[in-house]
């Protein structure tokens, strides 16, 4: 009598491989496509991609950039460092509302410029009304700021610990690395904006069109979850600048920001400035009724 | 005759009266006008037609700031040396590059310690800084003009200006010494860069300047789409071409 044991063994997951791996193989053969574009349309999660499979990914990604913007591109996959866990501070009591830091992150971070997509929005509020989302107004545009009775507060995303816009997603497109940073997988986003509407704080943006990105203006380095050109019809939102940070540079807004409202640090290093920053002031979180707890702290230094 | 006047009576009770079919018509009226109102009128009418927000600008629209934000070759250096807990600060920010050393002209001129009009020679300072009995060798050094002095005699170069600032901001100077207070740029587990005071703040007029805010965001109504994008650039393109 036959044992089981002496059947080919397929489990769910080799089936499904081998099912993929047919589907592409039946797929190129009808329609004359490359294998790798074949491969590409079924290619795994960013984070289930083996190392060898990654490198040639990358390497395509940055012969195709190169080629397309005539700059020697290079797209970085560099993984959390141990024992980091990004956090942010903004200070309300010096930010004067000049918009530098919107600017400066669209320049960093390859955004499509028209359609316009800033991942910075920054409310004007009413000295006398405090924090009041509802009356914010974002498209404040005075001779000069700050003005008298006004105080202005960037919003972008608050790299949530308990991200309500990970949760939502249908696909696993979107989650947080292991330094706290969410990030979203640009080939793996099918664009149904549940996150959108997940996210209390409006950090999550939609390319409803092509990206318009001039070939002078593209910022070559790179990194796969952050600033490569996204494709037309997925999210994208503030990664903290992954492709500086995890090279231990500071982001963007944080060096543009001419009055040094904006700090940044490791929140595990007690000698860190931003763990000096939450001993000294009174920080608060944006919607902390939400649970969101964000990564993102707001304070006033005086 | 008398049974048709009863039903014609019955009748008129059960049939609304001619005032209340006014009133409905109002009504009626008035709401297929707003109707058409906001129809007419489109989707952009809670937006005052001079609103800022229609046009969609980017960081190449302001070739004057820096973007790049090249560090200083040392911390570079520093940087990629691995050398952590590095702080420089660039060079201390004079008007205009002859103006130091100062004893270049000083030291052959007479000390006058009187607050007056100043002429010839910096005449673009205006001191607004603090109560009225300030003046200039409060802080500048009257026997070596090379050097600030502090309060209790103390010489500091100019490149330690903040020991002068930090005798009276003690607590911004304890919050800028550990990054709260003031810019940094270059490497958050490294090098870094800091700014002197007078940096940002002109020591003799220490407010923060104003200045003209980068423009607001496109309003959504008036991002375009990919419905649009398509013939309106073709449109682009070809008035470029004829030109």
């Amino acid at each position: 009598m036959k044992t089981t044991d002496d059947r080919p063994k397929i489990d769910r997951r080799s089936f499904l491989a081998g099912g993929t791996a047919a589907m592409g193989a039946i797929a190129a053969g009808v329609t004359g496509a490359s294998a790798g574009f074949i491969e590409d349309l079924l290619h795994k999660n960013f984070k289930e991609i083996s190392p060898d499979r990654m490198q040639r990914i990358v390497r395509e990604m940055e012969q195709e950039y190169t080629e397309k913007y005539g700059k020697n591109v290079t797209v970085s996959t560099k993984g959390a460092q141990q024992g980091v866990l990004f956090g942010y501070g903004l200070d309300l009591s010096r930010c004067i509302g000049c918009r530098r830091c919107v600017y400066g992150c669209v320049n960093e971070n390859n955004q499509s410029r028209d359609p316009q997509i800033h991942w910075i929005r920054v409310l004007e509020m009413d000295k006398s009304k405090g924090i009041n989302l509802e009356e914010s107004n974002p498209y404040y545009n005075p001779e000069t700021v700050p003005e008298e009775d006004s105080f202005y507060m960037p919003v972008a995303c608050q790299q949530c610990r308990n991200a309500p816009c990970i949760k939502v997603c249908p696909v696993e497109a979107t989650w947080q690395e292991a330094d706290g940073i969410v990030v979203v997988d640009y080939d793996h986003c099918i664009g149904c904006r549940c996150c959108m509407s997940a996210c209390p704080y409006g950090a999550r943006h939609f390319n409803w069109a092509e990206p318009e990105l001039a070939a002078e203006s593209v910022n070559p380095d790179m990194h796969y979850l952050g600033n490569r050109p996204r494709p037309n019809g997925v999210v994208e939102k503030c990664t903290f600048c992954i492709q500086r940070v995890r090279n231990g540079k500071y982001p963007a807004c944080v060096e543009i920001c001419p009055v040094g409202a904006r700090k940044f640090g490791n929140l595990l290093d007690e000698a860190d400035e931003m763990r000096v920053l939450m001993r000294k002031k009174r920080v608060f979180v944006l919607k902390e009724d939400l649970n969101t707890q964000p990564k993102f702290y707001y304070f006033y230094a005086t | 005759m008398k049974e048709n006047e009863e039903q014609q009576e019955l009748g008129q009770d059960l049939l609304p009266g001619w005032s209340a079919l006014v009133v409905m018509l109002m009504i009626f009226g008035v709401l297929t006008v707003i109707t058409l109102m906001t129809l007419l009128r489109g989707s952009d009418d809670h937006v005052d037609s001079t609103a800022e927000g229609r046009i969609a600008y980017g960081p190449e629209d302001f070739p004057e700031l820096d973007f790049e934000m090249e560090l200083l070759p040392h911390v570079q250096e520093a940087a990629e040396g691995k050398e952590a807990g590095v702080f420089t600060v660039p060079p201390p920010p004079f008007s205009e590059e002859y103006i130091f050393p100062c004893s270049e002209c000083h030291a052959d001129l007479e000390v006058n310690p009187e607050r007056r009009e100043l002429v010839d020679m910096h005449d673009d300072i205006v001191l607004n800084h603090g109560p009225a009995e300030r003046w200039c060798l409060d802080c500048h050094n009257a026997a070596d003009r090379d050097h600030l002095r502090l309060v209790n005699g103390t010489l500091v170069g100019f490149e330690e200006s903040y020991k002068l600032c930090g005798q009276c901001h003690g607590t911004i100077f304890r919050d800028w010494r550990e990054g709260i207070h003031g810019r940094r740029r270059g490497y958050w587990d490294g090098a870094k860069q800091y700014l002197l005071c007078a940096h940002c703040h002109n020591p003799h007029s220490p407010k923060f300047e104003a200045m003209k805010p980068l423009p607001p965001p496109v309003r959504p109504q008036f991002l375009r789409t990919a419905a649009e994008v398509e013939p309106e650039h073709a449109g682009a393109t070809e008035e470029g071409h004829d030109q």
